[in-house]
């Protein structure tokens, strides 16, 4: 095993690492923002993949170009899921809540299936492609492009967390519903924006991960379960939690498949969820 | 104290768990019982004796999580495992041992109770959401290592060695569909049968009382693991059963579609579907789906186009926002009303 052949694996898995990270933060928001969670998560970033595909093919829009076009579709599509489904689940018994989120991700993925069917697609010729080379390492220009923009994400979301009156109206949302609410935050409409957020990163990850990934409709599955991996390993509700988690996701897993057996690398990452949840059920960080 | 006990459990046994059904539920039941019975002689067509074997497979599977969901409050995602468990049991002792089906059956179903031990012991003390996701992560897990497991032929799967002869013994028809008919609809009806009596027993009001209020079962001496890591184990064996036999009606194992998701997924939304921790719903579930799953193969052709989990995902997902108790309770409020009105 050649000290390179590390080296390259842990710059493979920190820049994937980067875009679970996008994935797993949405999901965390909106966990600590209703205690919800969102099983349909993975078909999210599926149907961003396939606007990035679809706005490629049909307007010939570069995904890079589309990123603000997909990040407001999917921003959108929150807004619509919980003023349309998530409200209405609230006052629920958990299992209707699992169970809710869980039929819209069965759907969205048969509907997916149905009209666009099960072939894998990409997209050609996006404008970044090829790779570089530094030293005796090669890394692939669109993973590169995406895990930057994935921390610019980051960035920017951290900075409206905790720099922006609505973002510290968020977080209070989050810490104590009835408090927030007692204070005049608006916490139906927090929930709201949450959603919008959460699935606007899911929109980033999504447009980036379509310029050097396969886009089908099944896609989202093993996003969403190393997603879930993240969040509980990061805390639900925190964002900071999370992108350490997605790193350290995407570390475990290609050095995992490189030292032990590429075929048993989700194995791994799923036995660290095992292994946390048992020994700290709050995560790494707890919240926010 | 002990008199004391058995004379409260007789109180709550007397105590109607669900008002009496009214005369036309009663009659309307044993109508159905009536059907199923002579069902294979009424309908002749192949197709049709093949949706009620799938109809009573899938009822089976449905009570076998509404155990460990409906009776115990955890929310399997990963029931797939047993049902998998079940089949491979059966096929590999028969396969390459030449061991009758019967005794996998057996087999499977003990290797699935200890699966249940071994999975249960660790995440049945994680609360709601996270015993959700431990199981759907250990689900996929589970699928992974079969897929590699060469003895048991890795992604290629098993095949049940064909016999002709002694068909009971070797739990094999190739004539007719009948026999498998009755066996499911057997199977079914013992699952029924053993489920009605749980609910009933000691156990199963331990079960509820741990389900409901958590904190005030532990404080009255209720071992709160101990009693769901039970409950696990007798649904991942009601589930193997289910397995076995499928292996035996479809004679091909292929850990791709054994252990799939969607397996697990489906006995949720039927059990959903009909009424969680109710006796009937998941029959109910199964007897509306899988011929909605069946018919719209039909009518739309299959492969590929997966309309029928796309209708199912909506109907779960309206289930969910508007009768989240399921179908079945719609019956319920109409026989409590008419009950009240008495």
């Amino acid at each position: 095993m050649s000290r390179d052949l590390i080296i390259q694996a842990i710059v493979s898995g920190l820049l994937m690492g980067l875009i679970y990270a996008l994935v797993a933060v949405g999901l965390s928001l909106i966990f600590g923002l209703m205690e919800i969670v969102n099983f349909a998560h993975g078909e999210f970033l599926m149907i961003a993949m396939f606007s990035s595909f679809w706005l490629w093919f049909l307007a010939g829009l570069d995904p890079l170009l589309s990123l603000p076009l997909v990040v407001a579709i999917l921003g959108v599509a929150g807004l619509l899921v919980h003023f349309g489904i998530i409200r209405h689940l609230l006052s629920a018994p958990m299992l209707a809540q699992v169970c809710g989120t869980f039929g819209l991700a069965v759907a969205l993925r048969a509907g997916a299936q149905f009209l666009w069917t099960p072939d894998f697609r990409t997209i050609a010729n996006p404008w970044i492609a090829g790779r570089v080379q530094i030293g005796p390492i090669f890394i692939g220009q669109p993973q590169l492009v995406a895990g930057a923009i994935c921390l610019l994400a980051f960035v920017a979301l951290w900075l409206f967390v905790t720099r922006t009156e609505t973002g510290l109206a968020l977080q209070a949302t989050s810490q104590d519903r009835q408090a927030a609410s007692v204070m005049g935050i608006p916490t139906d409409r927090m929930s709201a924006l949450g959603w919008a957020i959460g699935l606007g990163c899911v929109g980033v990850a999504g447009s980036l991960l379509s310029t050097f990934f396969y886009i089908f409709p099944d896609v989202g599955v093993n996003f969403a379960l190393l997603a879930f991996v993240a969040v509980a390993l990061g805390g639900f509700g925190s964002i900071l939690g999370s992108l350490v988690a997605g790193i350290l996701i995407g570390l475990v897993e290609s050095l995992g498949g490189l030292l032990v057996d590429p075929s048993y690398k989700t194995l791994i990452v799923f036995g660290l969820y095992l292994a946390v949840v048992l020994v700290r059920p709050n995560g790494l960080f707890g919240r926010f | 104290m002990a008199s004391d006990q058995a004379r409260m459990l007789e109180a709550a046994r007397a105590e109607p768990l669900w008002p009496r059904p009214p005369l036309w539920a009663t009659l309307a039941g044993a109508a159905i019982a009536a059907l199923l019975l002579v069902f294979p002689f009424v309908f002749t067509a192949t197709f049709h004796h093949h949706l009620l074997i799938l109809i009573c497979l899938y009822a089976l599977m449905a009570q076998s999580w509404n155990v460990i969901a409906g009776l115990s409050g955890q929310i399997s995602l990963g029931h797939a495992i047993f049902f998998g468990i079940g089949a491979y049991a059966s096929t590999v002792l028969f396969a390459k041992y030449g061991i009758t089906p019967w005794f996998g059956l057996l087999a499977g179903m003990f290797i699935s109770a200890l699966a249940a031990i071994a999975i249960g012991i660790p995440t049945l003390r994680l609360k709601g959401h996270y015993f959700a996701i431990a199981t759907l992560l250990i689900g996929s897990s589970v699928q992974i290592i079969f897929q590699r497991w060469e003895w048991v032929g890795a992604a290629s799967g098993l095949y049940v060695p064909i016999v002709r002869a002694q068909p009971w013994l070797y739990l094999q028809f190739h004539a007719s569909k009948v026999p498998y008919y009755y066996l499911a609809l057997g199977a079914a009806a013992a699952a029924y049968l053993i489920v009605w009596k749980l609910r009933r027993s000691r156990l199963g009001f331990r079960l509820q009382a741990v389900r409901d209020e958590p904190e005030a079962a532990a404080s009255l001496g209720i071992a709160v693991a101990k009693h769901k890591v039970l409950a696990f184990m007798i649904s991942a064996a009601m589930m193997s059963v289910a397995g076995t036999f499928y292996a035996q009606y479809v004679l091909v194992l292929d850990p791709e579609r054994l252990f799939s998701v969607d397996i697990s997924i489906i006995v949720v939304l039927m059990t959903v579907l009909g009424g969680t921790g109710t006796l009937w719903g998941p029959a109910l579930g199964a007897a509306i789906l899988v011929p909605l799953s069946e018919y719209s193969r039909i009518w739309l052709g299959g492969t590929g186009r997966t309309i029928d989990l796309f209708v199912y995902g909506i109907l779960i997902l309206l289930i969910c926002m508007w009768r989240p108790a399921g179908l079945l309770s719609l019956f319920e409020e109409r026989i409590r009303r008419r009950g009240g009105q008495r």
